[in-house]
């Protein structure tokens, strides 16, 4: 360690520390700027404040659209995130442990829907379900959302996997362990604080998920379409942002539990 | 072994399936439906014809084809500041925060867990006619009117998207510079390499697959943006991806829109395709 600082590595005539803290107050700022005004007892988001309430907080258990739009956007976030981390997980196995014909192509197609810009995808999904006459619903966000969590899913994945030795599985399955009792019993106790990240990783990129869902919501929104529709109404303002702050404090808290249980592996 | 044909089996068809349905399928169904001639709703029954009547159309409206190059050039802005600024950022998490990288990490995502919507809602609070900027402006007498020039603008798409990209760009930068080897930056600094020579041939190669990755993990999602522009835009900060869900909209245009989306998607894969040829990415990583 001394020696790093005897050379100078990773110094630079550049104040690396206050440029940090600038760019950090630059983020919060506007976000920071944005709820008080969800503690503001004026309904229009104008300077200067008018007083402090906790009325808007209120409002919000009280607002039964608010509250089922949070709740279909957890029920989709579930649902995509489940999926998407088992289909990781499987394309991830498949690529370290089997040597087949479109082995590539496989892991390149879980991995393209990076490449796709959104309102291509939710056009082409809305034109499908159109196609087949599926009517449009959380299920048709949730397998949209199944398709961009995807790839996040199996690059988490499989930089755990690829380090895993394979003689376990075959020792395992040598002693007459079928592959479903092998990957119970062996490899998901193993490799699950990465398939927790790779869940919560998945769950929200679908909770706040807007320009796909746009396209394939039917008649019940999630949350984040529900806000979109109310963003019009100025006065709608100040109960949104008081949901997007408790939604926040959760969102936060999952992340560090996942940050705890990724750091617990070995 | 026949249980490693069974176990083959249950790991890769449920993801093939799943890709085949929800992710082929759909991008051959717009592809096709971009060939039907339709100017207005489509019935699928009717009989499948060739048509190249939806590109004619849309190569003979220069306010298209413009409105596509703003809108890649507006990415590409985005991409570039979001990832100039997110640099310093990662380099400072992953060289000067030492025990502390997780700390400083999470405070830097803090931000990307509030909603998407509302931190673009919150530059509109900024940018507005009684917002931040100009209360700011008007208290300290710089002017008496507001400006009204803040928001409804290019500008303001390009500030807020700029805004909202940076903590997740720094993320592929900083796994990138964590995985240079300390070694390689003493050996430089031994032979006589100063601070500058050793960014310029030892860091900034290194770094630069992860550079690129936020370049493009910025770029991708911007060229398609109609979300934000819809409302810090205005008419001013239209982008393509408003015309083509417009398409979508009252006009129920699906064969038009569907051909837009094509075209979209194809500009969006030759660009990376040829950047990633430009700059050797292997090559640099080896």
């Amino acid at each position: 360690m001394t020696r790093r600082s005897d050379v100078g590595i990773g110094r630079t005539r550049v104040p690396l520390g206050p440029t940090y803290a600038v760019m950090l107050a630059l983020l919060y700022f506007p976000i920071t700027l944005l709820f008080l005004f969800s503690f503001n007892t004026s309904s229009v988001l104008s300077f200067p404040l008018s007083g402090f309430t906790l009325r808007w907080y209120g409002e919000v258990f009280a607002d039964a659209a608010l509250l089922e739009a949070a709740r279909n956007s957890v029920l989709v976030g579930v649902g995509s995130a489940t999926v998407a981390t088992a289909l990781g997980l499987g394309v991830s196995l498949a690529f370290v442990r089997f040597r087949f014909r479109g082995r590539t192509s496989l892991l390149g197609m879980a991995a393209l829907p990076l490449i796709v810009p959104f309102v291509v995808l939710g056009v082409a999904l809305f034109l499908l379900f159109s196609f087949v006459d599926v009517p449009r619903s959380l299920l048709t966000i949730a397998a949209g959302h199944t398709v961009i969590a995807l790839p996040f899913a199996t690059l988490i994945i499989l930089a755990r996997v690829s380090g895993l030795d394979a003689q376990l599985e075959d020792a395992a399955m040598d002693l007459g362990a079928t592959y479903p009792t092998t990957l119970r019993r062996v490899i998901l106790p193993i490799v699950g604080s990465t398939l927790v990240s790779a869940w919560l990783t998945c769950f929200i990129v679908s909770f706040d998920e807007v320009a796909i869902a746009l396209f394939l919501a039917g008649g019940d929104p999630t949350f984040p379409v529900f806000l979109y529709g109310q963003l019009r109404f100025a006065q709608r303002l100040p109960v949104l942002i008081a949901m997007a702050v408790m939604l926040m404090l959760a969102t936060v808290t999952l992340t560090l539990i996942a940050f705890r249980i990724g750091r617990r592996q070995p | 072994m026949l249980g490693r044909r069974r176990a083959f089996r249950l790991l890769t068809l449920p993801p093939a399936t799943w890709l085949a349905l929800f992710f082929v399928a759909p991008l051959i169904l717009v592809v096709a439906i971009s060939f039907r001639p339709e100017a207005g709703p489509i019935d699928f029954g009717d009989p499948w014809t060739l048509s190249f009547a939806q590109y004619e159309r849309i190569f003979a409206t220069p306010s298209y084809l413009r409105l596509l190059g703003t809108s890649i050039l507006i990415a590409l802005t985005v991409a570039m500041a979001a990832t100039i600024l997110a640099y310093p950022i990662a380099y400072f998490l992953a060289f000067r925060a030492r025990e502390r990288a997780t700390l400083y990490l999470i405070l830097l995502l803090i931000p990307f867990a509030v909603s998407y919507l509302l931190r673009v809602m919150a530059w509109r609070l900024m940018l507005g006619q009684e917002g931040a900027i100009n209360s700011f402006l008007m208290s300290v007498g710089l002017t008496s009117e507001p400006i009204d020039l803040l928001l409804y603008s290019q500008g303001a798409v390009i500030v807020t998207l700029v805004y909202v990209w940076i903590p997740f760009a720094a993320l592929p930068i900083y796994a990138a510079l964590q995985r240079i080897d300390r070694g390689h930056l003493e050996a430089g600094a031994d032979l006589g390499a100063g601070p500058w020579s050793r960014f310029a041939r030892i860091t900034l190669p290194m770094a630069l697959p992860g550079v690129l990755a936020s370049f493009f993990m910025v770029f991708i999602p911007t060229v398609g943006e109609y979300v934000t522009p819809s409302l810090v835009g205005g008419t001013e900060g239209y982008m393509y991806g408003n015309l083509i869900q417009d398409f979508f909209g009252q006009a129920g245009a699906w064969a038009g829109g569907a051909a837009l989306s094509v075209l979209m998607l194809v500009v969006t894969i030759v660009l990376v395709a040829v950047a990633l040829r430009v700059i050797d990415v292997r090559r640099l990583a080896s």
